[in-house]
């Protein structure tokens, strides 16, 4: 059952993981947190409802991987057969008030998920032979399937996978390559989301 | 004087031509990245859609590069295509044309 969720009867899901693999887990987790930022409390003595009405940016996150994470919501059938330029602006624009209504809400959602794969791992008591058994709630699967997709869109971006990878050199880098470590961990990450899908779907 | 001007107004209203009701599409692009297995439960999960409907629709996205997965209000689609960026799948939504 290494490396792969089984779903637990009742709902939920364990997957049993060694000393190494949480500690990969939670500074990966962390670090999507870092890209994803900080949300927007409100300062001391400020009105806390004013961060209800808070608008977020509108303009795309310069970051591939944040962009990736927050992309355009306007484009146009088939946009790549080139827009006019009128149409262009205006599909820029309607994206930039978008963005700037939802996407802080997108923010505190993702940050939500990260925050509870981070909690559940702090929680794990690792035992004699060097690993525990994480067992989630059906809530808690949601927030891991949450977290799981978006730490593989963000190392995904990074490696800058494409979909012909599958057949080609990316997954059969030499151990000498600096992108190796990155790339057994995005395979990783695959499985436990595709088995952690599974307990859901079955 | 006044009744008269009311029904002006009621008249203008019935017969103003009303903007064509162009329906509004969200669409879901593919990406290297997401599981296919994963964008079949999305499918499934949030719009109701059975596990058939949500399969043929991910081999949609998957071969032609996108597929349109619901339709409706401009409301209604902004609502999908929020939704679909939680989920982490790419998404927007434009007008259809007719």
């Amino acid at each position: 059952m290494a490396g792969q969720f089984e779903a637990l009867p009742g709902g939920g899901a364990a997957v049993a993981l060694d000393e190494v693999e949480i500690s990969i887990l939670r500074s990966l987790a962390v670090q999507l947190l870092e890209l994803i930022g900080p949300g927007d409390e409100p300062a001391e003595g400020a009105d806390p409802l004013a961060a209800l009405f808070a608008e977020g940016p509108s303009e795309p996150p310069s970051d591939p991987a944040l962009a990736r994470l927050f992309p355009d919501a306007y484009a146009r059938p088939g946009a790549e057969r080139g827009a006019k330029k009128t149409e262009e602006e205006e599909l820029r624009a309607l994206s930039a008030e978008f963005r700037r209504f939802t996407e802080n809400e997108l923010r505190a959602r993702k940050r939500d998920d990260v925050l509870a794969v981070v909690r559940s791992l702090d929680a794990l008591t690792v035992t004699g032979e060097g690993g525990a058994v994480l067992k989630l709630t059906a809530e808690d699967s949601l927030h891991w399937l949450g977290a799981l997709n978006d730490l593989r869109l963000t190392i995904g971006t990074r490696l800058q996978v494409t979909d012909d990878d599958e057949t080609g050199d990316l997954y059969r880098l030499p151990d000498s390559d600096p992108r190796k470590p990155m790339v057994m961990a995005y395979l990783w990450l695959g499985a436990l989301q595709e088995t952690l899908v599974e307990t859901l779907t079955a | 004087m006044p009744l008269e001007i009311e029904q002006t107004q009621s008249a203008e209203e019935t017969f103003a031509v009303p903007e064509p009701d162009v329906p509004w599409v969200t669409i879901v692009h593919n990406d290297p990245v997401n599981l296919m297995s994963y964008v079949t439960y999305v499918f499934q999960a949030y719009f109701g859609y059975s596990k058939d409907k949500a399969h043929k629709l991910m081999l949609d996205v998957h071969h032609k590069g996108r597929a349109v997965v619901s339709s409706g209000s401009r409301e209604e689609m902004e609502r999908d295509v929020q939704a679909m960026h939680g989920y982490g799948l790419w998404a927007t939504l434009s007008q259809e044309r007719q």
